[in-house]
C-alpha cells in the first residue's frame, strides 16, 4: 500500500514569519530575565563577598565604617510578613466580593462593580500609597490600637512600642487594597465558569448563599482562585512605593508582631536608600535586589506547587 | 387506647404530604409564559407533566420548590399549598421549602469535587444539619435510589467516576438524604440510555410508596409507565402555556377529552 507522506512542515509563508517573530519574542523575554539577574549579581558581587552569609542572617545596616556592615534579615522577614498580612485581608474580601458580583448582585450592579474593580486594579501604586498615607493610616492606626487593647494577649497583636504607625499591619492594609482588585477579578472570572447546574443543585438541596459559596463554588473554582492569589502575592512581594509611604524602616527583625513599627521591606529599603548611597552601599542594595528576586522565586514556586498538588487531587 | 390509636393515625397521615397549585401564572419580565395552572398532587402519587418543548412544564415545576424566583425578572401569581400552607406566604423561608420539596435535574449534576458519600451528605452540609449516623443514612439513601450495590465498595471515589445513569441515581439519593415529602424530577432520564431509564423508573415507583413525585417528561411511554395522573401542558401560538387536560393517566392516554391531547399523545405533533 502506498502511503502519502504528510508534510507537516509545509506551512504558509505568513505562518513561518509569525512563528519566527513569536519565538524571537519569547527568547527575548527569557533573555531579559537572565540579563537582569546577571547584571544584579555582577553589581552586587562585592557585597556578597564582603558580608558573606551574614548579609541575609544579620540585622545591622551601617555605612559609616569602611567597609560598611550591610545585613538585611529584617527586610526579608518584613517583605514576607507584609505580604502575608496583605493576603490575610485581601483573600477573604476578594473571594466574597467576587461571589457577590457573580451570584448575588442584580445584573446592572454586577456590571458596574466589575468595571470599578478593573479600574481599581489599574490605579498607579503611588496614588494608592498617598491615599494610604493620608486616609487609611489614620483609620488603621485606631484599629491597630483597638487590636492591641483587646487582643494584645495574643502575641500576634502585641505592641509594646506605644506607637501604632508604620507597622507591617499598615503596610499589609495598603498592599491588600492594591491586590484585592487583581484577586477579585481573577476569582470572578473562574467563578463565572462554574457550571450553573451545580449552583441550582446546591440551592435545591437547601443551600444558602454562604454554604453554596463555601461547599460548591470555592471547591470547584479553587485552582483558579489560587492562581489569582498567586498573581496578587507577586505584586505584594514586589510592591515598593505604596509601602514606602506607610512603613517604618528599622533594622530590627520583626518576626510576627504585626502591630509593632519595626522591620521593613526590601523594595522600600532600596527606594529609601537609593538616592544617597556610598558605592559599597549601592552594591548592597543591588544584593538586596538579588535576594528579593530569589525570595519571590521561592514563594512563587511553593505557591505553584500547592496549586498543582490541589489540581492533581481534583483530577484523581 | 382509642386516643393513642387515633394519634398514631394522625401522625402517619402527617407524614404524607400533598401539594396543590392554585391559579398559577408565571411571567419572565413582561412575557406571560404560564397561565392559570391549577393542579393537585395527592400524597404518595406520581404525576407526570407532559407537553411539547417551551410549554412551561419545567417552569411550573420550579415554582413548586421556590427555585423559580431565583431567575432574574421572574414573576408569579397564584398560590402553592404544601399541606394546606402557602409556601409563598410572607415569612416563609424558601430554604425550608426546598428541604421538604426535593429536586432532580435533567442533566445529572453531582458535585464533582465531592466523593460519592460526600454527594449523598451534601444536602446536610449545605443546609447545616446533622444526622446521628451518617453511614447508615448514606447506605439507606443509596439503597432507595438502587445504586448501593454498585458503589458500596468505593464510597470515597469522586462522583465524576460514575456513569451518567449512576450519576443520576446518585443525585436521587442526594435528594432523598434530606427526607423530602415531595420529589420533583425535571426530565430525569432525557440524558440517559434505555437501561438506566428503566432502573430510574423502577426507583420512582418504589419511592412513591412514601413520597409524592412530580415528573416532567417528554417520553409518553414513560408517563404511562410511572404516573398515576398526568397533566398535558400546551402553549399555543403567541399564548402563554396552560393545562389542556389533567386527570388519571390511563384515562388521559386511552380516552382523552380534548382533541389536542389526543393528537399529542398519539404523536401527531410535539
Amino acid at each position: 500500500m502506498k502511503r502519502t507522506p504528510m508534510n507537516t512542515r509545509q506551512v504558509a509563508k505568513g505562518d513561518r514569519a509569525f512563528f519566527g517573530i513569536s519565538s524571537a519574542a519569547s527568547f527575548f523575554t527569557l533573555a531579559l530575565v537572565f540579563l537582569v539577574l546577571i547584571f544584579l549579581s555582577f553589581r552586587s558581587w562585592t557585597t556578597f563577598a564582603e558580608q558573606g552569609i551574614k548579609f541575609v542572617t544579620g540585622s545591622t545596616w551601617d555605612n559609616t565604617t569602611n567597609p560598611g556592615t550591610f545585613q538585611i534579615l529584617p527586610m526579608i522577614v518584613g517583605t514576607v510578613l507584609i505580604s502575608m498580612v496583605g493576603l490575610a485581608i485581601a483573600v477573604p474580601a476578594s473571594v466574597s466580593v467576587a461571589y457577590f458580583i457573580e451570584y448575588m448582585a442584580p445584573p446592572r450592579i454586577s456590571k458596574i462593580a466589575t468595571s470599578l474593580i478593573d479600574l481599581l486594579a489599574a490605579l498607579p501604586s503611588v496614588v494608592i500609597g498617598l491615599w494610604g498615607m493620608m486616609v487609611l493610616v489614620p483609620q488603621a492606626s485606631e484599629w491597630s490600637g483597638l487590636l492591641t487593647q483587646h487582643l494584645g494577649f495574643i502575641p500576634f497583636f502585641r505592641n509594646t512600642s506605644g506607637n501604632t504607625l508604620g507597622s507591617p499591619f499598615m503596610a499589609g492594609w495598603t498592599v491588600a487594597i492594591m491586590i484585592i482588585p487583581i484577586i477579585t477579578s481573577v476569582s470572578r472570572e473562574v467563578m463565572s465558569r462554574v457550571d450553573k447546574e451545580l449552583i441550582s443543585a446546591s440551592t435545591a438541596l437547601g443551600g444558602t448563599n454562604f454554604s453554596t459559596m463555601r461547599r460548591v463554588v470555592i471547591p470547584t473554582a479553587k485552582s483558579g482562585i489560587l492562581g489569582g492569589i498567586l498573581l496578587g502575592l507577586g505584586r505584594a512581594l514586589g510592591e515598593t512605593v505604596a509601602i514606602f509611604f506607610v512603613l517604618n524602616l528599622i533594622f530590627d527583625t520583626n518576626w510576627y508582631h504585626i502591630l509593632e513599627p519595626r522591620g521593613g521591606s526590601i523594595p522600600s529599603l532600596i527606594v529609601a536608600k537609593f538616592g544617597e548611597t556610598t558605592p559599597s552601599e549601592l552594591s548592597a542594595l543591588m544584593a538586596a535586589g538579588v535576594v528579593l528576586f530569589i525570595v519571590t522565586l521561592i514563594v512563587n514556586m511553593i505557591a505553584t506547587s500547592i496549586v498543582q498538588r490541589s489540581e492533581k487531587r481534583m483530577a484523581s | 387506647m382509642d386516643v393513642q390509636a387515633s394519634n398514631l393515625t394522625t401522625s402517619l397521615l402527617d407524614r404524607e404530604s400533598h401539594l396543590e397549585a392554585r391559579n398559577i401564572h408565571v411571567w419572565f419580565k413582561e412575557r406571560h409564559v404560564l397561565s392559570d395552572v391549577s393542579l393537585q398532587f395527592p400524597a404518595n402519587s406520581v404525576t407526570a407533566l407532559i407537553g411539547p418543548s417551551g410549554c412551561g412544564k419545567s417552569t411550573f415545576l420550579r415554582t413548586l420548590n421556590r427555585m423559580h424566583e431565583l431567575i432574574p425578572g421572574a414573576g408569579l401569581a397564584g398560590t402553592i399549598y404544601l399541606d394546606n400552607e402557602d409556601i409563598y406566604a410572607p415569612g416563609v423561608d424558601p430554604v425550608s421549602i426546598r428541604l421538604r420539596v426535593g429536586m432532580v435535574f435533567q442533566k445529572p449534576n453531582p458535585f464533582p469535587t465531592m466523593t460519592i458519600k460526600g454527594n449523598v451528605l451534601a444536602g446536610l452540609r449545605l443546609s447545616n444539619r446533622r444526622t446521628r449516623d451518617e453511614n447508615e443514612l448514606v447506605e439507606s439513601c443509596l439503597n432507595r435510589a438502587s445504586i448501593w450495590n454498585e458503589v458500596k465498595d468505593r464510597l470515597d471515589a469522586p462522583a465524576g467516576s460514575l456513569s451518567g445513569g449512576q450519576q443520576q441515581r446518585l443525585c436521587i439519593a442526594r435528594s432523598l438524604a434530606l427526607a423530602p415529602d415531595i420529589l420533583l424530577m425535571d426530565e430525569p432520564c432525557s440524558a440517559l440510555d434505555p437501561g438506566s431509564t428503566r432502573r430510574i423508573e423502577e426507583t420512582i415507583r418504589e419511592l412513591s410508596a412514601d413520597m409524592t413525585v412530580v415528573i416532567v417528561t417528554h417520553n409518553m411511554q414513560q408517563a404511562q409507565r410511572v404516573s398515576d395522573q398526568t397533566a398535558f401542558f400546551l402553549a399555543e401560538e403567541g399564548q402563554p402555556g396552560h393545562v389542556v387536560e389533567f386527570g388519571n393517566t390511563d384515562n388521559l392516554f386511552s380516552a382523552p377529552n380534548d382533541p389536542r391531547t389526543e393528537d399529542y399523545v398519539n404523536g401527531r405533533f410535539g
